[in-house]
């Protein structure tokens, strides 16, 4: 009879000594952390590590020769002109690209934090490029910019604007298939935008709105004078999310157009990727890569200044 | 500075009650309104379709004489103060005060001019480089006037704009909104919950309760006459006792009982037997809870009696309460109506 009463007490006791360590914060909170601590450290940070080592190297695919040699690899990598095209694409297709959505994000944000019939529709229908991998939309622009199936050479063929004979090559012709790329970063950076502006309208209290009206302030005063300034902040914050989104980028340009025609479209992020691993110069890839990171890290102390700042009203 | 008239205003919100249910209301020139009532009475919907922020569904509003349905809050010479003050965080002082001047398209000397004039005038000169967050509640309060003021509206609507400030604050505050509005002379509607403000406030008052408009009147006729039992309990505190008896129900303030041990039988009052449950001293007066017998069984009243008028009862006695017949007022035990005695 005695024992398993004894035995019960036992287990009573081993799960309050779990609750107990539970319930202490610092044990909880490092337990908590750890997962994502890992995950960093590992597939982001240590990759990140390799970048600048190799950056500095000779290190190929192909050997396992592996030598410091400076800077040399920085000054191979400046010197390519494929290279110079593609750093200077990354910056304007970043730049078009985030131009275009700030103004959409903005019309779709008031879209969206407006009342109406089929609202969660319209919603859903706006927020569905965000949730599909990049891969795949990239794919259904691939074949929505063939030459022969497009839909959009259908529809300009029916409005005769070209000859069914001789439909446009979207992605054979430089500046089309530039187009192209930033529509399609454009297209798939603008869900998130618009989310982020909408939530940014619906904070701003409707009296202020109300308030200029009675002011005498027309639409477009209170668009700029009021809405755009408190909406600012929270601009900046889609817009640092589309940056790094569409900087750092390769796949929209690996399937799209593999970097052509010619070099034409050719991002760091894929230049870097055919030349590190397809080439075999993990180097020269690496060095490519590098020259994303002084933005990105612009783009994280941004970020973090405007975290920490807690005074929106 | 212009008359405000309003005809048989509706607003319905769809589904339901009307919010506003057909009020008719004037606010003579230069004169202080006060729209009282409990949460949800209309009184702020009233106050927004005055100033063009709601379409009524009904009726017609008249500003300075002209009908302005249909016109956009702009086009109305109205200056409105939201509760929350809805000071543009992201400007100064000085720029918040003469927004509506730019959006006048006044020219840049003039609205210095102007900015200087309505600070001075609220006393706010030192702080137009500050931004509103920077601001003490009260000191928003006269941002928020001033910005009303700047651009010289016909009509100021006021919508609860003590409401987030302090108690202690709050009665200076009442006193500054009372001298400013007399000073400027213009006509103001004001919005409020709190019947304190309104008796202090206004010159008028007018009464709401589920959209509809009980009474208007001076604070002397809405408190001393109401016009039916939800105005005679609204206002005042402790609300009017209302007994019922002989058929009617009989009202009383508080304040008008005199208590006796055995009163007999008066020629000049009425006098109610009651049984004293509880006395509560509250410094300057006392307040006695009794229990009357009357028509319909047992009610509960209060008695406010000044702290050095001799009390001869205690908890647990019978005592007599007499009201003199001048502060009696009678009410129909079904509409609640006034009647006559």
């Amino acid at each position: 009879m005695s024992e398993p009463a004894a035995r019960r007490t036992v287990i009573i006791d081993e799960t309050v000594r779990v609750h107990h360590l539970l319930d202490r914060e610092e044990v909880l909170g490092p337990l908590m952390l750890a997962p994502l601590l890992i995950y960093l450290v590992a597939l982001v940070g240590l990759p990140l590590l390799f970048v600048f080592i190799y950056s500095f190297s000779d290190a190929t695919t192909g050997s396992d020769t592996f030598n410091f040699v400076g800077l040399e690899t920085f000054q191979k990598t400046i010197a390519d002109p494929v290279f110079q095209v593609a750093l200077r694409n990354t910056v304007v297709f970043t730049v078009i690209a985030q131009a275009v959505v700030i103004v959409l994000a903005t019309i779709l944000g008031f879209v969206l934090s407006a009342n109406f019939r089929g609202k969660w529709f319209v919603r859903f229908l706006i927020l569905l490029p965000w949730t599909t991998p990049v891969a795949l939309s990239a794919l259904a622009w691939l074949w929505m910019l063939d030459s022969l199936f497009s839909p959009f050479n259908w529809i300009l063929g029916q409005v005769h604007l070209i000859d069914q004979g001789t439909p446009v090559a979207w992605l054979g012709q430089d500046s089309l298939a530039v187009a192209s790329v930033v529509a399609l970063q454009a297209w798939r950076t603008l869900p998130l935008a618009a989310v982020i502006l909408m939530a940014g309208l619906t904070s701003i209290p409707p009296e202020l709105n109300e308030q200029a009206e009675v002011d005498g302030a027309g639409f477009w005063r209170r668009f700029f004078d009021i809405t755009m300034p408190l909406l600012a902040p929270i601009m900046m914050v889609a817009i640092l999310f589309g940056i790094v989104a569409t900087f750092t980028d390769m796949a929209a340009v690996y399937i799209l157009t593999r970097g052509g025609p010619g070099d034409a479209t050719q991002v760091l992020g894929s230049w870097s990727f055919y030349t590190g691993i397809q080439g075999g110069s993990l180097a020269q890839g690496a060095a490519i890569g590098i020259f994303m990171f002084p933005v990105l890290l612009g783009v994280c102390i941004l970020m973090l200044r405007r975290a920490s700042r807690t005074d929106a009203f | 500075m212009a008359e405000v008239e309003v005809r048989d205003i509706r607003k319905s919100f769809g589904g339901g009650s009307a919010a506003v249910d057909g009020i008719s209301l004037t606010c003579g020139n230069g004169e202080y309104l006060v729209l009282l009532g409990p949460s949800g009475c209309g009184k702020t919907t009233l106050l927004r379709m005055i100033a063009g922020l709601e379409h009524p569904t009904g009726g017609d509003i008249l500003i300075g004489g002209r009908s302005v349905r249909g016109l956009p809050p702009r086009a109305r010479k109205i200056a409105m103060v939201f509760q929350s003050y809805a000071l543009y965080p992201h400007k100064k002082v000085e720029q918040n005060i003469s927004f509506p001047l730019e959006a006048q398209g006044m020219s840049r000397e003039e609205r210095i001019e102007k900015v200087k004039w309505a600070s001075g005038l609220l006393g706010i000169g030192h702080l137009l480089q500050r931004k509103p967050r920077q601001l003490s509640g009260g000191e928003r309060q006269r941002v928020a006037l001033a910005r009303a003021l700047v651009r010289e509206p016909q009509v100021f609507l006021l919508d609860e704009p003590l409401s987030n400030l302090d108690a202690k604050l709050r009665a200076s505050a009442r006193l500054e909104l009372k001298q400013f509005q007399q000073r400027v002379g213009i006509s103001t509607i004001y919005v409020t919950h709190d019947q304190v403000e309104a008796m202090g406030l206004g010159d008028r008052i007018a009464v709401l309760n589920q959209g509809r408009l009980q009474q208007v009147g001076t604070p002397e006729e809405i408190y001393h006459r109401p016009a039916n039992t939800f105005v005679a309990t609204f206002v005042g505190s402790p609300p009017m006792n209302l007994v019922s008896r002989d058929g009617k129900l009989v009202g009383f303030r508080p304040e008008n009982i005199e208590l006796e041990k055995t009163a007999g039988s008066r020629d000049d009052a009425a006098v109610f037997h009651s049984r004293v449950l509880r006395i509560e001293n509250l410094g300057a007066d006392r307040y006695v809870y009794l229990r009357v017998q009357d028509d319909k069984g047992d009610t509960n009243i209060i008695a406010k009696l000044p702290i050095d008028h001799p009390l001869h009862v205690a908890a647990d006695d019978d005592a007599d309460v007499i009201v003199r017949k001048r502060h009696l007022r009678m009410f129909d035990r079904d509409s609640g109506e006034e009647t006559a005695a």
